[in-house]
């Protein structure tokens, strides 16, 4: 039991890290497109490891299968969902930030 | 025009699936053993379930089930080891970005454009969503006629494994055999 508990300790903590560092992108990074990197990439890894420390704990259930599914549907969602933030973006002209710039 | 062309037995054999597929889908996540242990609520429980998974493969059952393809089993054996390589990119990508939130390597964004040899809109998909999930490059736009990408950048490194390197096209493209 308490290999379980550590295991799952570790995928949560790492999970929540790639959180913490994907909101200290968005504050630092220069203009939208960069912050959209931050976000966009430590969400999935952050979500898909809080989901899989869950699942460690959970041991084989029906919880650990409908947390398969989320996670599986989390990888087709996120890149989707970046993706139509930055097409919006890029279509209305809004520009892209160039090294040597000043913050936007 | 297509759906006049198309006879009754053609349009059978993707509802059935849909619905078999999604009354299945239904009995797992509405935790089934209840029914072991009620069995005389069986048949008013799960007629919801099926109620919902037909309304549902009505709707779907078109997009659901995909084309007649005779490589349909051969993609699928060769998409698997492809979802591991891409987790394991993920995980690159995600201490990529990390590194660059940190302050540890630089920023330096540019949009790039590239042509690829990808067509078929499954393979275009998977391949944009690959791109939007490998380290610092995010797709902004697809031209499916001439599978031409725009895609912004974090930084040079990540834009010349696209453009230089080509691994994951050559990968997509290996599964979805659009070399």
């Amino acid at each position: 039991m308490l290999a379980i508990d550590v295991i799952s300790t570790v995928f949560l903590a790492a999970g929540a890290f790639f959180m913490i560092i994907g909101t200290a992108g968005l504050l630092r990074f220069p203009d939208f497109y960069t912050r959209l990197h931050a976000t966009g990439k430590c969400d999935t890894l952050g979500q898909i490891l809080i989901i899989v420390g869950c699942m460690t704990y959970e041991g084989l259930s029906f919880i650990t299968i409908k947390l398969f599914f989320v996670s599986a549907f989390y990888l087709l969602v996120g890149p989707t969902g970046t993706h139509a933030l930055i097409k919006a973006a890029y279509a209305t002209g809004l520009p892209v930030w160039k090294t040597g710039d000043k913050r936007m | 025009m297509e759906m006049t062309v198309m006879n009754r037995q053609s349009k059978m054999f993707p509802l059935v699936l849909t619905f078999c597929v999604m009354f299945a889908f239904w009995m797992l996540l509405s935790a089934w053993t209840v029914y072991l242990l009620e069995p005389y609520n069986l048949f008013r429980v799960a007629s919801r379930g099926v109620l919902a998974a037909l309304i549902v493969s009505f709707l779907t059952y078109e997009i659901f089930v995909p084309s007649r393809d005779e490589n349909m089993l051969l993609k699928i054996r060769r998409i698997i080891p492809y979802i591991g390589w891409e987790l394991w990119q993920i995980y690159l990508a995600t201490i990529d970005v990390t590194k660059r939130v940190l302050g540890i390597l630089p920023i330096d964004p540019r949009i790039i454009e590239f042509d690829t040899t990808l067509r078929s809109d499954f393979a275009l998909v998977t391949f944009a969503n690959s791109i939007t999930l490998t380290p610092g490059t995010i797709t902004i736009d697809v031209d499916p006629a001439k599978g031409r990408y725009i895609v912004h950048a974090l930084a040079k490194e990540p834009a010349d494994s696209l453009t230089v390197d080509q691994t994951m096209q050559k990968k997509v493209g290996y599964v979805f055999m659009e070399e």
